[in-house]
């Protein structure tokens, strides 16, 4: 009966990036960190997903949630910034970029499943991290996000100090990945890691057989 | 393990809660939050104690519907005394462990609540064996369970190492129940723990001031 074929599940099911995304902000800069993994029900549709997009040259945010809507907010609000950072004549505030993205998660929040970090190095505040959960904008010291991140709450709780340097706060970011890729399905694969700057933004992928291993493996 | 009821009519009082069982070098300690909740949004206990006494050197820990917990608590110690009255000798935490797993398995249908068993006896030493809702026995080195509990996973997998020092396992547990008790709203109010070793049978209550404080307090 042609009515009853549905094909393999992964065409009908919804494509979500349940992952685990963290942004920790230190003096100087920001780290932002995710796993790689997009999945539609039960299947792994992409292992090889990086979801820290930019949204400007120093200014990037993490992807999590319904993967069709988070890609297309962080879209849209680069457009949006590329045209404000030109009426202004220069490079855009952090808490502009997070602004515009909590704009589009707060009008459109029961169409819009999606939760993105926001994170960067502006001239005026030096490095900061925005949560945008919901359609809230709240600065805070760092940032957990996604379906992985309930996991590893008690670490970073334990784990983070104020004060860390750039270096400190990439181990954190691989760390804390590590644990919540370990626990939760829908995270996994390979580990990107950004760290901004003053002087640099650069990208990192660190392989799943680098990254640390914990008591049971 | 755990179930957490939103609607306080189906299921009653419930523990949402967060347990665990670490063993060390020469014993095992086991402990608990100590709220009882109904629905989430009522705390009709906030020193309940969730640390059962099996028989003298074999706790369990009870997560989920109280009076499933309760009632099948009751008839594991009457079987246990019984038996060590066959045996003529204290009952193997493994035992313990059988008795709640019969009792869970058999009636898988009606009942909604998992255990942890911890406790010292003669042939294997420390030990901890979970009981999962379904009737699941498996031994583990430490376990944590509860609603509380899936916020410590990356905590807990981080930090535990195997042959700790009384003191260190002490402090592990003590910090990894303050952390899921800082993040989920059906957990809290003081620490019970009970430490069994070789020797016999230690009460810990940690109230909520002597807590460790991290970062963000």
């Amino acid at each position: 009966n042609m009515l009853e074929e549905s094909g393999p599940e992964w065409l009908s099911e919804e494509v979500k990036t349940g992952t685990t995304i963290i942004a920790i902000e230190y003096n100087g800069g920001v780290v932002l960190g995710s796993d790689s993994r997009v999945s539609a029900g039960a299947s792994v549709v992409n292992r090889v997903m990086n979801k820290l997009s930019p949204l400007h040259d120093k200014i990037y945010c993490a992807l999590s949630g319904s993967a069709a809507d988070a890609q297309t907010i962080a879209e849209i609000v680069n457009y949006q910034l590329d045209v404000h950072s030109a009426e202004i004549g220069e490079d855009p505030q952090v808490r502009s970029a997070a602004t515009l993205v909590k704009n589009i998660s707060y009008k459109y929040k029961e169409e819009l499943s999606a939760h993105l970090i926001v994170a960067g190095w502006d001239r005026r505040e030096g490095g900061q991290v925005f949560a945008t959960l919901n359609g809230l904008l709240t600065r805070q010291p760092f940032a957990v996000g996604g379906s992985g991140s309930s996991y590893v709450y008690g670490f970073v709780d334990a784990e983070y100090r104020k004060g860390m340097t750039k270096e400190e706060c990439q181990k954190f970011v691989v760390n804390t990945l590590t644990l919540a890729m370990s626990r939760d399905g829908s995270s996994g694969g390979v580990a990107y890691i950004v760290s901004i700057d003053e002087h640099s933004t650069e990208e990192k992928v660190i392989l799943g057989n680098k990254l640390p291993t914990f008591y049971d493996q | 393990m755990e179930k957490h009821y939103a609607d306080s009519q189906t299921k009653g009082v419930s523990t949402g809660t967060t347990i665990l069982a670490v063993t060390f070098d020469g014993g095992v300690i086991i402990g608990s939050d100590s709220r009882a909740s109904i629905g989430g949004e009522y705390v009709s206990s906030k020193t309940i104690n969730k640390l059962i006494q099996l028989h003298d050197q074999i706790f369990c820990c009870i997560a989920g519907s109280l009076a499933d917990a309760q009632a099948i608590t009751k008839a594991a110690k009457f079987h246990l005394s019984f038996h060590s009255v066959q045996m003529e000798n204290p009952p193997l935490v493994m035992a313990a462990a059988s008795v709640l797993k019969e009792l869970c398995y058999k009636n898988k249908e009606e009942l909604q609540a998992g255990f942890i068993t911890a406790g010292w006896d003669r042939k294997k030493g420390p030990q901890v064996y979970v009981v999962s809702l379904g009737g699941m026995l498996i031994s583990q080195p430490f376990t944590i369970a509860g609603s509380g509990s899936t916020f410590i996973y990356g905590y807990t997998d981080a930090k535990y190492k195997p042959n700790m020092t009384r003191e260190e396992c002490q402090q592990f547990a003590i910090n990894a129940l303050t952390l899921a008790m800082g993040r989920d709203n059906v957990s809290g109010g003081v620490v019970h723990l009970v430490v069994i070793t070789e020797k016999g049978v230690e009460h810990v209550v940690v109230p909520g001031d002597k807590l460790p404080k991290f970062h963000d307090e």
